[in-house]
């Protein structure tokens, strides 16, 4: 069979006639795919999580050839890491510094997403993958968190395996199967470094591969929300687009350098970020018969914790009240009587479930409930915006409002979560579910209204 | 059935710790560790003596090498004359011979291990430092407690007082805000409840009201019989609590060191990076 013709010369030549997709890709994704040039920062935050999931792996690799994962040994060789390995400490705390780390990039990296309407057709699949790329990530995080045995690791992965318990009939049962034994032991922290290590981050790579490999299909979106390959020029390349390699590149290289001095400012001077990146309680080996006084997630799981500790019995009747006059603005809203009827059938059914006596299910059910369906709900975005433009830029000024309130609720609902329990407290915690659910459940009236602004043909670019 | 009774013992430990908070009697204030300690050589190698004599052999501290004791300044025949008592090589870790199981027989509770005491009780509300100043500091004697002894910053702690020759004689005086609740009325009396207990631990308590509605509250003052010996058991302690601090994480001095200069050499590759991306931007129009 003939080689294939290259235009390269020496080496690369070589390799060019015997492997023409090296390049061909090289090209479709490096020096020849077109960016749109208007980029601001919100736009670095993906290369960034990439970079942070790289220190992951890379720094994981090595914590693996000292770790023992055993519940005689599990502390006691992350302190050896700490103390004997060469260098264990820095590589220990890079990776501890990186859960965290990848967690703000991608947090950062979604608000973008609502900031623009980078998810609005034709990106919806990239929104998809990356959604899964989330719940990955948590998951990776969630299993990660038991390996070094400490009592946190040991008494959050207690109360998160325990809310399996709590799924009616199948529940206590699930439990113990995901535990492997009927308290969390060895056999779970075999499994869940398993899946740390090999499952979750084997899922995550073909996620982001698939999340980069949709985008570079249909293209980047950006601040202006216009579509860059409707104007073509001659050389039918986008008129307002950039090659990403060298133009991206070096841009986004700028960027890991500013990125960089603030991470291993973390990692050299406050490894511990004031206990909310290492928790304190998990330099006590893990105890299973005594529990910490007080247990929280990481800062990055404790919006969610908040939504679980607020599902209380009493809460149940202002979810009730919400989830019924949801289904009631339904049937108003829908022509067709199917639907009229399905959505009052399936919200009267839901109600039973909450509140009924002999129906209901206990409130810790519905918690896990609400907890997954808040994270979930970020899957249907791309079908609950139905504003007539992408941009914030051309929407109307309550839409940003909503969108920074909804951002606030978010970070109350993280910084409750980290705190004890307290009454009054855990009223705002429930007003603030009801707000986070809202702003999604809303979306598709609230943004509709207003006034929008006429979105031009060109992106707005001004040269530096 | 083990099943449920694990949830429910789940729950009942959920439910413990929602209803924590407001229950639990006010606490003192930690007094503040002389930081300056931990950057004194002298200081880290008084407490690591303080550490071997008093401490080592009830409670252990298993992550940590003897030899680790190279970074505070002392060479390896130091450390194996006059620090390690046992048969063990400057290449071993801290271990004793105390077995956890005889611990907690004789003493109620297994002695928790010291390697990393100093982290592990960092709270939200004051620095692992303070505190373990202010416990080791806290003892007084109490006749209601199995060993004679008890803590104001761990009330009814199992450990005694090991260091009581060292601190002398000394008299406690508890000041506490208290609410009485009247079961009756569902009305709170305030009083202020001020409990002297000498140096041989006999109570003697006195109350008066109080006016307004001070929220409830505890402070602790103590008066040793021989202020200097109790002084230099302050400095002593700070010694010591330089010391643990220390061995919780051995690499912390190396670590701050080393970053000074990663972070000077990333200053200079963002100003180089700045520089590239601005070179190439300048012509796209």
């Amino acid at each position: 069979m003939a080689l294939h013709k290259s235009e390269y010369q020496g080496l690369l030549g070589w390799v060019d006639a015997r492997m023409p997709t090296l390049m061909a890709e090289y090209k479709k994704h490096l020096s020849e795919y077109y960016a749109p040039k208007n980029f601001n920062i919100w736009y670095v935050f993906g290369g960034l999580a990439i970079t942070a999931l790289a220190i992951q792996i890379v720094t994981g690799i090595f914590l693996v050839m000292h770790y023992k994962p055993d519940a005689r040994f599990a502390f006691e060789s992350v302190e050896y890491i700490m103390r004997d390995v060469p260098g264990g400490w820095f590589i220990r705390y890079m990776h501890s510094t990186g859960a965290s780390a990848l967690f703000i990039c991608v947090y950062l990296h979604m608000f973008r997403a609502l900031l623009y309407g980078s998810y609005r057709k034709p990106r919806e699949l990239i929104w998809l993958f990356g959604c899964l790329i989330f719940l990955c990530l948590m998951a990776e995080a969630f299993f990660g968190y038991l390996l070094p045995w400490g009592q946190m690791s040991y008494w959050g992965a207690q109360v998160i395996v325990n809310l399996f318990g709590a799924i009616p009939l199948i529940g206590p049962d699930l439990a113990i199967w995901i535990r492997g034994d009927y308290v969390i032991g060895d056999a779970t922290l075999n499994r869940f470094f398993s899946f740390h290590v090999i499952a979750i981050p084997l899922l995550l790579l073909g996620l982001v591969v698939a999340h980069i490999i949709a985008l570079h299909d249909v293209g980047s979106n950006n601040p202006d929300g216009v579509e860059i390959k409707d104007t073509l020029g001659a050389d039918g390349k986008p008129l307002d687009g950039i090659a990403f390699h060298p133009y991206y590149t070096v841009h986004d290289i700028f960027w890991l350098s500013v990125f960089l001095i603030v991470f291993f400012a973390i990692v050299f001077f406050a490894p511990e970020m004031g206990g909310y990146f290492l928790e304190y309680n998990n330099f006590i080996p893990a105890d299973p018969l005594q529990g910490p006084t007080h247990i929280a997630p990481v800062w990055y799981f404790t919006p969610y914790y908040s939504i679980l500790r607020a599902t209380t019995d009493v809460f149940m009747y202002a979810l009730a009240a919400f989830t019924m006059a949801y289904a009631v603005l339904l049937v108003f809203t829908f022509r067709a009587t199917p639907a009229r009827v399905a959505s009052f059938a399936i919200g009267l059914a839901l109600v039973l479930f909450m509140i009924v006596p002999g129906l209901k299910l206990d409130p810790k059910v519905w918690g896990v409930v609400l907890m997954g369906a808040s994270v979930l709900i970020f899957f249907g975005l791309p079908w609950l915006d139905c504003a007539p433009v992408k941009s914030m830029r051309f929407r109307p000024a309550a839409h940003l409002a909503l969108l920074l309130a909804f951002v606030i609720v978010f970070l109350v609902l993280g910084a409750f979560g980290t705190m004890p329990p307290e009454d009054s407290r855990n009223v705002m915690c429930q007003v603030l579910t009801l707000l986070y659910l809202g702003f999604f459940l809303l979306m598709p009236w609230w943004s509709r209204i207003g006034t929008f602004k006429p979105v031009p043909a060109r992106i707005t670019f001004r040269p530096h | 059935m083990m099943k449920t009774k694990l949830l429910a013992v789940a729950l009942l430990a959920l439910a413990a710790v929602f209803a924590g908070g407001a229950r639990a009697e006010a606490a003192i204030t930690m007094d503040i560790f002389p930081e300056a300690r931990l950057h004194e050589p002298p200081a880290l190698q008084n407490g690591a003596r303080l550490f071997a004599n008093y401490c080592l052999n009830c409670h252990s501290a298993n992550l940590m090498r003897w030899n680790r004791l190279r970074d505070i300044g002392l060479d390896d025949r130091q450390i194996s004359d006059f620090l390690i008592f046992g048969n063990q090589k400057v290449g071993d870790t801290m271990s004793i011979a105390l077995r956890p199981g005889d611990a907690k027989a004789w003493l109620g509770k297994t002695p928790p291990d010291l390697s990393v005491i100093a982290r592990a009780r960092t709270s939200t509300e004051y620095r692992g430092t303070d505190y373990l100043y202010t416990l080791l500091r806290g003892f007084y004697r109490d006749l209601g407690t199995p060993t004679g002894w008890n803590n104001s910053a761990y009330p009814t702690i199992a450990m005694p007082h090991v260091f009581w020759q060292r601190q002398g004689p000394r008299e406690a005086t508890f000041t506490r805000i208290v609410h009485h609740e009247n079961e009756k009325t569902h009305t709170a009396q305030v009083v202020r409840e001020v409990t002297v207990i000498d140096a041989d631990g006999n109570a003697k308590v006195t109350e008066s009201s109080v006016f307004g509605d001070p929220p409830e509250s505890v402070e602790v003052s103590f008066k040793p019989a021989d202020p200097k010996r109790a002084a230099q058991f302050d400095s002593d302690v700070a010694d010591l609590v330089a010391f643990l601090t220390f061995m919780s994480e051995p690499t912390a001095a190396g670590r701050v060191r080393m970053g000074v200069w990663v972070l000077l050499f990333l200053t200079l590759l963002a100003g180089f990076t700045w520089w590239l991306n601005r070179a190439y931007w300048k012509d796209v129009k």
